[in-house]
């Protein structure tokens, strides 16, 4: 949204027929209104182009001439390799996704009645700052799924599909009836029986990380027709208060613990222990092994690491993405509502599903459209700065680099005028075909 | 796309002539076409969730105490109300650092903007409606610098604003803006100004008035769509910029972007700072977008397709 990035690709209105002064100017008033201008432009804009080329044939002092050699230096660095490698990526994913985003909103929102609201929703971002934005999606991404929303929602997947556990950290005591099993989980030591209440008494939750619906455990009835017994923490605070081994008043059960029994190393019964930590099994456990699985320790699932090393660019193209989509959206629902309604309804009528008017009919005639959008995001993700900078943490900035990050670095943390300005001119390199496609279209229209 | 077959279907009971050539779609297809209307319409709820979300995050978070951000997530305010205080902002505005930021961010863009506008004129001007040798090629030097990357500028510039004792100032941060803003500008108001009417000019022309009064009495006022559309750009560019302002400011003249920047570092410990922060830097671009909407999104269609 910026007067430079939007520079893309433009179209004049048609320029009246060779406009003739109306007011027979003098020369010296015309100077008069461009000099200001004119002076801005050249001092600040051209001056610099020029500028960093002849810098950026003289080495980091500037005293000696070293030819291409800051060019060579681009290629060969790692660190810039890794800006050079990562702008590619965001030039080629950063646009397409955006303006695909763009167009199936464009195109889903066109015959809503609260398609404004939703506009208004997706183009908003568009209107904040970068830092801003960085700023909002830091807290998306923090890693710790009770602050960071992204990982609590996938972690919450996660955990749909994957049994979370409620004590990871519950282990027996000394004593216990209860012995590793191999992989996590624990197991009796003896067979049970049924009418014999069993006692399964663990250690180790932390007060506050019980469950919230961990109730006073309780003693299991004997009941002869089936293994009852209790899974509790067998823990009371204090020395000496407390009998190992035995339910205690102030003592919770383990709310949701899964309970197996095992015969032969084959499951026969399995349970969920109730909020007092008691369990029933029915006959068929008698004479088993009780078993604790993993599932009941395992640690908890703590998400992706977003802003890590390996994920931190596509992390930031998707806050890119966030606030451009709204960009390419109002673009191409402009673009489509110059598009001719007759030749969508004709293929409707002749029978054509609206998937294929939307491949055969909608998105070619778009085409210039998707082109300017998609060419317009890619010159302003070339430079992409402030994103980078806020969002990549201070450890993985070097993995999340980027040419305009590293050419701040070179020139105002580093020391390296020479390497700077080469990145400079790169960039100019990179956007002379989108400037000459500019200039070239407009001499047309001026002159016609 | 589906909506449509959704919403004609009904249609196709008293229809026009055109209509009546297709056949009734059987229950089935209707049953269908309505439950893809229906998905979509899901799906569109979903997207716009997802898109609201990550700021909704943001201030729940600038409304919760420091306690509050570090323990739990900030969905736990809508369950718990309660929690929203005012005190991270009340204590932010106390802040002498944040208000000069935010003066000095005030600072910058008004006369940025303003420059912007009547420079910019003024040479739109002059390449639409003044006579001059070459001049189609200086506009066309003009639009081939719309895509300089301001990054190519930044290093010569703070060198040359050095040498001219402009580096750090606010002036220095203006006239940059000022320079990249330009391009745009000029391209947009020639574009815009070439479109009045030949006969409006030369009425006034005869009726005596001057080239200046020319300009300021109907160039500007009939160019308004225009320069609104530029100037809104141009606020909001200005307003939102970190990177001009981190290169040529110093710290007593940094804008709120900038100031806020330096807070990013701990960001964990500094939800407090950052989120109502970010707000505060926020509510006078969102004022502005939503108020003016139109002019802003012409803008961005001047940028890009006509």
């Amino acid at each position: 949204m910026t007067s430079q990035s939007t520079g893309g690709v433009r179209t004049t209105p048609p320029a009246p027929q060779k406009i003739k002064s109306v007011t027979g100017t003098r020369k010296t008033v015309a100077v008069v209104f461009l000099l200001p201008a004119l002076v801005l432009l050249g001092a600040l804009v051209v001056y610099p182009i020029g500028y960093s080329v002849v810098r950026s044939l003289f080495d980091q002092s500037g005293d000696s001439f070293v030819g291409l050699d800051n060019y060579t230096e681009l290629f060969t660095d790692d660190g810039i390799l890794t800006a050079i490698k990562n702008n590619a990526i965001w030039v080629i994913l950063a646009p397409t996704v955006a303006t695909a985003l763009g167009l199936i909103f464009a195109v889903l929102t066109e015959r809503i009645r609260w398609g404004t609201a939703f506009k208004l929703i997706v183009f908003m971002p568009m209107a904040i700052s970068m830092l801003a934005a960085g700023i909002i999606f830091r807290l998306v991404y923090e890693q710790d799924p009770n602050r960071g929303v992204a990982n609590a929602v996938w972690v919450g997947v996660h955990d749909t599909f994957n049994e979370s556990s409620a004590f990871p950290k519950a282990h027996p005591g000394p004593r216990s009836p209860l012995k590793p099993a191999g992989g996590g989980a624990f197991i009796t030591r003896d067979p049970v029986r049924a009418g014999d209440p069993v006692a399964l008494p663990l250690v180790g939750v932390a007060p506050d990380q019980m469950p919230d619906d961990a109730a006073k455990a309780a003693k299991a009835k004997a009941d002869p027709g089936k293994v009852t017994g209790t899974t509790w923490q067998d823990f009371t605070r204090g020395k000496g208060v407390g009998t190992r081994g035995g339910v205690d008043a102030s003592e919770f059960g383990y709310p949701g613990m899964k309970v197996e029994a095992v015969k032969d190393g084959k499951v026969v019964a399995s349970t969920r222990a109730g909020p007092d930590g008691v369990f029933t099994l029915p006959a068929s456990a008698d004479g088993a092994q009780l078993r604790l699985p993993e599932a009941n320790f395992r640690e908890p699932y703590n998400g992706v690491q977003w802003l890590g090393p390996s994920l931190i660019t596509p992390a930031i193209i998707g806050s890119y993405v966030w606030m451009w989509a709204g960009f390419a959206m109002v673009l191409i629902a402009a673009g489509l509502a110059s598009v001719p309604r007759e030749l969508m309804e004709a293929a409707r009528v002749d029978g054509a599903s609206e998937w294929q008017v939307f491949r055969r009919i909608t998105v070619p005639l778009l085409a210039p459209v998707l082109a300017v959008v998609a060419v317009t995001l890619m010159i302003n993700v070339l430079k992409i700065f402030d994103l980078v900078f806020i969002i990549a943490p201070g450890s993985v900035q070097d993995d999340a680099n980027v040419l305009a990050l590293q050419l701040y670095r070179s020139a105002f943390s580093e020391g390296q005028p020479g390497i700077a300005t080469a990145i400079a001119v790169l960039l100019f390199l990179l956007v002379i075909p989108v400037m000459l496609f500019n200039m070239r279209r407009l001499r047309r229209e001026v002159r016609r | 796309m589906t909506a449509q077959t959704q919403e004609e279907t009904p249609a196709a009971e008293p229809a026009g002539p055109a209509e009546v050539a297709v056949a009734r779609p059987s229950f089935a297809a209707r049953a269908a076409a309505f439950a893809a209307g229906g998905a979509m319409r899901v799906f569109l709820v979903v997207v716009a969730l997802f898109w609201l979300m990550p700021t909704v995050g943001l201030l729940l978070s600038s409304l919760r105490d420091p306690a509050d951000i570090a323990a739990t997530g900030w969905w736990k305010v809508l369950t718990e109300p309660s929690q929203i205080t005012f005190e991270s902002y009340s204590k932010l505005l106390e802040t002498e650092a944040i208000t000069d930021s935010l003066l000095n961010t005030v600072m910058i863009t008004l006369p940025a903007t303003v420059l912007v506008v009547v420079i910019g004129s003024l040479a739109g001007y002059a390449f639409a409606w003044m006579e001059f040798p070459g001049r189609d090629w200086w506009f066309l030097a003009v639009v081939g610098l719309l895509v300089v990357p301001v990054q190519v500028a930044l290093l010569p510039i703070a060198e040359l604003f050095g040498d001219i004792g402009l580096f750090g100032s606010i002036s220095g941060v203006v006239l940059f803006h000022v320079a990249f803003g330009l391009p745009f500008a000029i391209f947009l108001l020639r574009n815009f100004f070439a479109e009045i009417p030949r006969e409006l000019l030369e009425a006034a022309r005869l009726d005596g008035a001057g080239e200046l009064r020319l300009f300021a009495r109907v160039v500007m006022p009939l160019g308004g769509p225009a320069i609104a559309a530029l100037g809104i750009f141009q606020f909001l560019w200005v307003w939102n910029d970190m990177l001009i302002a981190l290169v040529f400011a110093k710290p007593e003249n940094q804008p709120i972007t900038v100031a806020l920047q330096t807070q990013v570092r701990q960001f964990g410990n500094n939800v407090d700072v950052l989120g109502p922060g970010a707000f505060i830097s926020m509510v006078i671009p969102l004022v502005v977008f939503f108020a003016f909407q139109r002019q802003f999104v012409s803008g961005v269609m001047a940028g890009a397709v006509k």
